[in-house]
């Protein structure tokens, strides 16, 4: 396994609750200064692999590193260079959202009160209240100081802006890039496409425990196929290539992955009284894995 | 030690509404002594007269007259119940709590390794019991010096020992345990120690149900027991200081090995 200048590396991992999947001979890669979205519908292994990459569980088979050490092995050297948001945030009863960071810090025996008092400050974060008055917003908040306050050289972060409003989640970002851009690596784990299109370098999908594909954002969602929305007709066209139809108002939508020319040939035919062809977006294309269609049939 | 001062400070209320109640009950019980002693020649022959009830508690054998034979069994009670109810509860929540409140994920994706939670964990889980059991002790000697008794202090720190690693062992076992559950369980735990306690009541009943004491760790708090012969029973202290061993060993083993849900 090659480990040099890896973040993370897993290779043939996976996980089985008895007879039931988590995931399977899962191949992912992330090189050091990245910033990779991993995406996949819900029970797909995103929270599998991370904590299986966290030590929080022991994989049934196949290997993981982090900086080219075993998970297993080096777990808690490791995680002193990771900063850890998980989906759902859980803090003890009673602490005052201060103590949380506090305590935090403290079993990094570091003191981090100030880069933590920055990054409250810049996510609006009020450390006076306890944890159990917090809206799920605010626990996220915590959830961010808690990862990012010791400077992580690895953030791992399992759907981070569920519950954030737009423009938390928009400083969010910002320190994401920042953090990025000084060298640390960034995995995180999201549904929103439009985040991943938008902020990630590269991003792996995975459903129903595999990975379908793992590319640049720019190479994922480079295809040939179209876009195609008509009007004056409510079916498409008899052509191969034609997939995810949508009866529109007045017309049909569809993702066309033929030749432009039988395209265009078969339109002559039909009464069509306007057309729309236009580039899918990442959404569209992600869509596809997961549906149960093959990869083959995204021509990149 | 960031995790020990941490559930010291996260149980210190339960410690305190705990050990108020061991303690202010136990005085109470001392100072109520000088009254209970004069009309203890009566009573002591009645108790000694009331068959099984008389000796599943031991009083069939103790002078329920005497300062040490109504502490053993009155105050024995008290720091025995609570005291292992207490311990019970702290060592059946020690692991299962973080993952029931699920703040072990928040806990084990920081820098330390799981010997050292489930250490760390274990010296509070000890320490909050022995402050428990001091205050107990410290208010007991006040309430002695207050009605000018002047007892054997060996014996009474002997049943004071006792009570003390039987709680441990009791926290260790619960301790144990808590490291295969994914809740808190504090059911599971008191019910243990109320099973513990009946098994010692029962086995004092009649000589064929003797070998349980071999089963609880009341076995050698039986302060009839300790007045008489002066010592804590090896036999039942060997085997349950094993307990504690085991629980203690067992709750390292599943706790390093198992996956956090």
């Amino acid at each position: 396994m090659s480990t040099e200048k890896n973040a993370i590396e897993t290779r043939g991992l996976t996980k089985l609750y008895g007879r039931a999947r988590g995931i399977t001979d899962v191949d992912l890669t992330v090189p050091e200064g990245d910033f990779l979205g991993f995406i996949g519908p819900n029970g797909a292994g995103k929270s599998t692999t991370i904590r299986i990459l966290l030590g929080l569980i022991a994989p049934t088979g196949g290997e993981a590193r982090i900086f080219g050490e075993d998970v297993r092995g080096k777990r808690t050297e490791l995680l002193a260079r990771i900063g850890y948001m998980p989906s759902e945030a859980s803090f003890y009863r009673g602490m005052r959202v201060a103590e949380v960071l506090k305590y935090s810090a403290g079993l990094r025996k570091q003191d981090c009160a100030e880069e933590a008092g920055r990054l409250c400050e810049r996510l609006g974060l009020d450390v006076s209240k306890r944890v159990e008055q917090l809206s799920l917003g605010n626990r996220k908040k915590v959830s961010i100081v808690c990862a990012l306050q010791h400077n992580p050289e690895l953030c791992i972060l399992d759907e981070p802006t569920s519950g954030l409003d737009p423009l938390i989640q928009r400083e969010f970002y910002r320190i994401l890039q920042e953090r990025n851009k000084a060298g640390a690596t960034i995995f995180l784990s999201s549904h929103v496409l439009s985040e991943i299109q938008k902020y990630c370098r590269h991003a792996a999908v995975i459903r129903e425990g595999r990975i379908l594909a793992c590319d640049s954002v720019e190479s994922l969602g480079h295809t040939n196929a179209k876009n195609v929305t008509l009007w004056g007709v409510t079916a498409p066209p008899a052509l191969e290539g034609i997939r995810n139809v949508k009866a529109e108002d007045g017309g049909v939508s569809f993702l066309y992955s033929g030749e432009a020319g039988k395209l265009l040939n078969a339109l002559v035919r039909l009464p069509v009284t306007d057309i729309n062809i236009t580039e899918p977006d990442l959404e569209e294309i992600f869509m596809h894995y997961y549906k149960e269609e093959s990869h083959d049939n995204i021509e990149a | 030690m960031t995790i020990l001062k941490h559930e010291i400070k996260q149980g210190r209320n339960t410690l305190l509404i705990w050990t108020a109640a061991v303690a202010f009950l136990m005085g109470i019980c001392v100072l109520i002594y000088p009254e209970m002693s004069k009309q203890m020649g009566e009573i002591s022959q009645s108790f000694a007269n009331m068959g099984g009830f008389s000796a599943a508690f031991g009083m069939d054998k103790i002078n329920f007259g005497e300062f040490t034979g109504f502490f053993g069994v009155e105050c024995g009670n008290i720091l025995g119940l609570g005291g292992a109810f207490y311990a019970a509860l702290l060592g059946i929540s020690a692991l299962s709590v973080e993952e029931g409140q699920h703040t072990a994920e928040f806990l084990l994706t920081h820098p330390v390794s799981r010997s050292s939670v489930v250490a760390q964990k274990l010296l509070s889980v000890f320490a909050q019991v022995t402050i428990l059991n001091a205050a107990a002790a410290a208010v007991t000697a006040l309430s002695v010096l207050a009605i000018g008794e002047k007892p054997d202090g060996k014996l009474l720190g002997l049943m004071f020992l006792a009570y003390f690693i039987m709680q441990v062992e009791t926290a260790a076992v619960c301790f144990g345990i808590s490291a295969f559950m994914r809740g808190g369980g504090p059911g599971l735990g008191l019910g243990l120690a109320a099973i513990f306690y009946f098994l010692n009541l029962v086995a004092n009943l009649t000589e064929k149900a003797g070998f349980l004491k071999y089963f609880t760790p009341f076995g050698y708090t039986d302060s009839a027991d300790i007045i008489i012969s002066g010592r804590l029973e090896p036999g039942y202290l060997a085997v349950g200081l094993a307990a504690a061993a085991l629980g203690i060993a067992a709750g390292f083993w599943q706790y390093g090995r198992k996956d956090i849900a």
